[in-house]
């Protein structure tokens, strides 16, 4: 059997993914998480001055959140139901980094831990920047701002 | 009021997430990195500072927020200092919470073991 034939072998027997039932829970797991951020935000809108800051220290403290919940072992759980509703909130970029960061604590504290925390979160840091240093710029210059 | 808009516009997000991951051959990576850019561009062309003035924590939770983030930091340091602002804003918003989740995920992996 070729390797084309055997793939489309196990495509058509493998169960179809259900579908509905993923993105219901991504819907309701990541509206949890982004309600649980109102309430932090409504808080820091009131203790911080700006927007600004107020949208700095709610990051913080739902990456902190998520940080504790994964070091209790609960975040994963979560994300087992809720897929991309645990993933994409910031909280999920919180869970890789410290998972990363409990999974390679073996392999060392300088090369193990400290080398690759950022193993899944960077790529993310560095195409946010790469992305918002682009558009700024090109903001920058046709607004004349420099 | 405002939770329920923040919990219909964060799941609406993550649930296009799913459909994304589940009908493409994009990983969870490559979706995180696609938002985090987007949220980026929406947020150089003024588009997601009104979304998330309706959505509050339904549009910054999601990681499409902490592109947008990394932007409206950039352009609030550009006005405030010049050119330089394109470096340092970066982490003027994302920096507080980059350096906690250093800083948190170091001392939880220092007290706890994976569980798998």
């Amino acid at each position: 059997m070729k390797p084309k034939d055997y793939q489309k072998l196990v495509k058509d027997n493998s169960p179809p993914r259900p579908l509905l039932k993923n993105t219901l829970w991504a819907f309701f797991v990541g509206g949890l998480i982004s309600s649980l951020g109102q309430v932090v935000l409504n808080i820091a809108s009131k203790t911080e001055n700006t927007k600004a800051e107020a949208a700095s220290v709610t990051l913080a403290v739902m990456i902190l959140i998520g940080a504790i919940l994964t070091g209790l072992g609960i975040y994963d759980e979560i994300a087992e139901k809720g897929g991309a509703g645990a993933a994409v909130p910031i909280t999920g970029f919180s869970n890789t980094v410290t998972s990363a960061a409990m999974e390679f604590r073996r392999e060392g504290f300088l090369l193990g831990m400290g080398a690759k925390m950022f193993v899944i979160a960077g790529p993310v840091i560095v195409f946010g920047i790469l992305s918002g240093f682009i558009v700024s710029l090109a903001k920058a210059l046709i607004l004349g701002l420099f | 009021m405002d939770y329920i808009i923040a919990f219909l516009v964060g799941g609406a997000i993550c649930a296009i997430g799913q459909l994304i991951i589940d009908t493409t051959k994009c990983s969870n990576a490559h979706l995180l990195v696609g938002m985090v850019c987007l949220g980026a561009i929406l947020s150089g062309i003024g588009i997601y500072e009104p979304f998330q003035e309706f959505a509050g924590a339904g549009a910054l939770v999601p990681v499409l927020g902490f592109g947008s983030s990394i932007t409206k930091g950039m352009l609030s340091e550009i006005e405030r200092l010049g050119w330089e602002g394109l470096f340092t804003g970066a982490f003027e918003i994302t920096g507080l919470g980059l350096a906690a989740s250093i800083v948190f995920s170091s001392i939880i992996a220092l007290l706890r073991k994976p569980q798998k």
